[in-house]
């Protein structure tokens, strides 16, 4: 009886493992279909004139017209947009950089008292909608002359962005062996030397790769964007007070412009996404 | 002229004592070594001679200098860590050079001085690789190369060959030795391997529990073991300890048989004897096999004198087996004593 | 003396701003839901919730996070679990599925405009098969099923790629010996995801969970694109208060009700899916 079952049992296996491997195969080609598509149809939409857009049905091949991108840049506030986009996420960038960094080395270097009161701090941060800072701030910026300007959102967006540049940095720095620091000390290098000459060189791809971070967060933040801009508006928040009013094809250009540089992102950091969450998250 | 003296130092961590009022004077030149199991306190002693800790109590003094308020950098010291610390953004001709940049020394010394330090470590062919490129002997070497090329008054170790194969580390200890008796600096070297020990100190001190046990040289440490501690930790197999009881005109009793010892006290007090000390006698102690492990030129046999473990290293000629019954005798000479309280030598009067 | 002190000097920076930019801000969003010219009062909770937009914004929203965040995890478990499998082209899969974490909200909802709009491409598909005559209105004030759908869509879409991130480097921190165990032991490929897997997994499920549904609770831009005003959400109403209406006390108001959900559900997961101290690694 064993026997039989056993040899029955033998012939589909090969099978159910061709099977199992198409079946896998499948499923990976699927999902991959599901996120690529919805971003070539906004290709299409961004690459054909606005006629074509507006055609009923429509081509599934893009018209490689550039005059609806074109356009849009060309379309009044939107080239002050994208330069304060980019303003604020590179102020964003630098800022949580520069705070985040510091604390993120002390946490991996140093055992101290209220070490695990800033960690509550920082962590707690994630259990907020951060964006609904932007209510409160935009009050405080008016006093202080911040708001509508550049420096205020960036101010809010580092707020966004500083609890992930003091976990990645704190990840990396935990990544650097001490006694290398400890060797650099003993070859005749103060503190800050053994800083720069040791740690510096070896963190400087990661810390880049987190800056790129910071400016991703900053680049795409809509909320409070929108409630601190009225004049200096970003794309983000430009795009989104122009919904209802803008035609389909200026949506479609201004989502593209809006999606091409995170494509560029994420792949710059790519290698550094995983190794950020998985000592992020203990 | 860089003698280290240590004076009553001592570490806490919170609650727990790492170092516990150690004083200890290395002379200048001399090849120390600390040795201890985990945790003894030996790496943060080395730390703290390194200022790469700061004790809470006591003085750190290397030549006439009090230094132990001063950073590394101000000591004069260069170390060798045990996961070798290759810088790894830098070639090995630029980390050789590291410390001597940070001297600002001009560059055709460094040339030279880099140059000779890797002839004698044997890494001249190496000079353009990266640490990624290198294997875990080559890192060593280098680590080794780049604080000789400082040309210290005082080279620290830390465990620098406990992430080498076997083979490799024979090697490496025995160029070291080499190495190090060339260049005339004062060392001290942490380990817990008793054979390194023994074989390149000029003096082991024995750690145990943030103490000092033992600061002797290496035959001393083994032959004279100061303590109940010592004994044990050192040698392989471990000295065999057997109760002894007070018997009459100040002799003791050890397993029914009589022997000389010191003057004490106490009722009962423990007999220390090396297993390579015994030899097949009629008069020797009564022992009965357990295991017998030939080991080549010699045998180690485990047996069961009076309820206590008791191993004897003996010619593998004898024929023995388990459940034999044999006597073993001591060589008189090589018997030690040790208090049962204090855990200290007794010695004979 | 300068070791005691540095690392605080290096702390400090952060922990100032945070307290400026992050503490000091949510004390004043919570004056301003409280307060009316400077005592205490419960009018602008009155007037939000009097509103007859509050409870349907309310309900949409957390109707939403319901039809995404499980979608999500489940979805990113398959994922994650594929790759684990994958041989050659793992980075190529991975770098692709993770695209969507570089695409902003908006971004996305203007992605998924493309395909439901009336002269999109859903209709041009549809008609294309021969299915419809005539374009449909899927977004329309009529249709609102069909925005609730596209807005859920879009957001499994953008937002699983940050699950699956967590989910994959927490299952490269198990153990490859765990795995070989229990198949000695002779459990198969779903009992190991079962018992192994997903047990050790606990902590990045955690995080995945807690980080997704609060930014679930905080979807605004997607249905902005997608359905204007047309599906109220407790974010978009934030908003609408604020400028719109101009007033930031009921503003602030449900800003406090979207931190207290949050808050909310943060605590309960952690509590549900907390690891026992003794069986941590």
């Amino acid at each position: 009886m064993t026997a039989v079952t056993a040899t029955e049992a033998a012939r589909p296996a090969a099978d159910i493992r061709s099977r199992g491997r198409l079946v896998f195969v499948t499923v990976i080609v699927i999902l991959c279909v599901w996120v690529l598509v919805p971003i070539y149809l906004l290709a299409i939409n961004a690459f054909s004139s606005p006629d074509q857009v507006n055609a009923f049905p429509k081509s599934f091949v893009p018209g490689f017209e550039t005059d609806n991108i074109n356009f849009f840049l060309g379309f009044a506030g939107v080239g002050k947009a994208l330069f304060n986009s980019i303003l604020v996420a590179g102020i964003t960038m630098v800022l949580s950089i520069l705070l985040g960094a510091p604390a993120g080395y002390a946490l991996s270097r140093f055992d101290f008292h209220g070490k695990d009161t800033f960690r509550v701090l920082v962590l707690m941060t994630r259990a907020f909608p951060l964006p609904l800072l932007a209510l409160p701030l935009a009050v405080m910026f008016i006093r202080t002359g911040l708001d509508d300007t550049a420096f205020g959102l960036a101010l809010v967006h580092t707020t966004l962005a500083l609890p992930f540049a003091v976990l990645i940095t704190f990840s990396l720095f935990s990544g650097i062996p001490v006694e290398l620091e400890e060797a650099a000390w003993t070859l005749g290098c103060t503190r800050f030397q053994a800083f720069y000459k040791v740690v510096l060189p070896l963190i400087l791809p990661g810390i880049a790769a987190s800056a790129v971070f910071a400016f991703v967060i900053s680049w795409n933040e809509v909320f409070a964007a929108a409630v601190l801009t009225i004049e200096n508006r970003t794309l983000t928040a430009f795009l989104l007070q122009s919904l209802d009013v803008s035609p389909l094809h200026l949506k479609f250009a201004g989502g593209a412009v809006l999606v091409a540089p995170a494509l560029i992102f994420i792949f710059v950091v790519r290698r550094y996404l995983f190794a950020m969450w998985g000592i992020a998250n203990r | 002229m860089a003698e280290i003296s240590i004076r009553n130092v001592a570490k806490r961590f919170g609650d727990f004592t790492a170092l516990d009022s150690i004083d200890l004077t290395v002379a200048d030149r001399e090849f120390m070594v600390l040795l201890g199991a985990s945790g003894c306190g030996k790496t943060t002693l080395l730390r703290i001679i390194a200022g790469l800790e700061t004790p809470s109590e006591g003085e750190v003094w290397i030549g006439s200098r009090r230094v132990d308020h001063l950073p590394p950098r101000q000591r004069g010291i260069a170390m060798v860590f045990q996961n070798y610390a290759v810088f790894p953004h830098l070639t090995v001709f630029e980390n050789i050079a590291f410390g001597l940049r940070m001297q600002k020394l001009p560059e055709a010394e460094i040339k030279r001085r880099v140059g000779r330090t890797a002839e004698l470590m044997h890494i001249g062919q190496l000079l353009k690789r990266y640490s990624g490129q290198l294997s875990g002997g080559q890192r060593q070497r280098v680590a080794v190369a780049r604080a000789m090329a400082m040309e210290p008054d005082v080279i620290l170790m830390d465990e620098p060959l406990s992430n080498l194969d076997a083979l490799l580390r024979l090697e490496m200890r025995a160029e070291l030795k080499g190495v190090l008796a060339e260049s005339k600096t004062t060392t001290i070297y942490v380990t817990h391997d008793q054979v390194e020990a023994m074989s390149l100190a000029d003096r082991i001190a024995v750690m145990d529990k943030g103490r000092i046990v033992q600061a002797e040289r290496p035959i001393e440490v083994y032959r004279n073991p100061a303590a109940r501690f010592v004994g044990s930790f050192i040698g392989n197999p471990p000295m065999n300890f057997l109760p002894a009881r007070k018997a009459d005109n100040g002799a003791w009793r050890v397993a029914g048989v009589t022997f000389e010892g010191p003057a004490s006290e106490r009722d009962e007090i423990a007999f220390a004897i090396r297993p390579e000390d015994l030899a097949p006698a009629d008069d020797g102690l009564p022992a009965e096999v357990r295991v017998v492990e030939p080991l080549g030129p010699h045998m180690l046999v485990t047996c069961d004198v009076e309820g206590q473990l008791f191993r004897a290293v003996l010619d593998s000629d004898i024929d023995l087996s388990r459940g034999d019954l044999l006597r073993l005798a001591p060589a008189p000479e090589r018997i030690r004593w040790f208090d049962p309280e204090t855990e200290q030598s007794l010695r004979m009067h | 003396m300068e070791q005691r002190v540095l690392p605080y000097l290096l702390l400090l920076p952060a922990t100032l701003f945070l307290c400026v930019f992050f503490i000091y801000p949510f004390l004043l969003v919570a004056w301003q839901a409280f307060s009316e010219g400077g005592s205490f009062t419960l009018e602008h909770f009155q007037t939000m919730a009097g509103h007859w937009k509050f409870s349907t914004a309310f309900w949409n929203t957390m109707l939403l996070a319901l039809a995404v965040v499980p979608v999500q995890i489940a979805l990113a478990l398959l994922m994650a679990t594929l790759v684990t499998r994958m041989g050659s082209g793992r980075d190529l899969i991975l770098y692709i599925w993770t695209i969507p974490l570089g695409i902003s909200d908006l971004a996305a909802g203007i992605i998924w405009l493309a395909i439901f709009e009336q002269t999109g491409f859903l209709n041009s598909m549809l008609a294309g098969l021969g299915i419809i005559e005539q374009p449909i209105t899927w977004l329309s004030y009529q249709n609102k099923s069909t925005i609730f759908l596209a807005v859920v869509l879009a957001e499994i879409w953008r937002a699983t790629a940050i699950v699956l991130v967590i989910l994959v480097a927490g299952m490269g921190l198990i153990p490859k010996e765990y795995y070989e165990a229990a198949e000695v032991f002779g459990a198969g490929p779903w009992k190991r995801f079962v018992r192994i897997t997903l047990p050790m997994l606990r902590p990045s499920l955690q995080t995945a969970l807690i980080l997704r549904t609060i930014l679930a609770f905080e979807v605004f831009a997607v249905v902005m694109a997608l359905g204007g005003t047309n599906l109220p959400v407790l974010m978009g109403e934030t908003y609408v208060w604020q400028f719109d209406l101009q007033d930031r006390n009921v503003a602030a108001a449900y800003a406090l009700v979207i931190l207290g959900i949050s808050i909310a559900f943060t605590l309960v997961f952690l509590r549900t899916l907390r690891v026992p101290r003794e069986a941590q690694p």
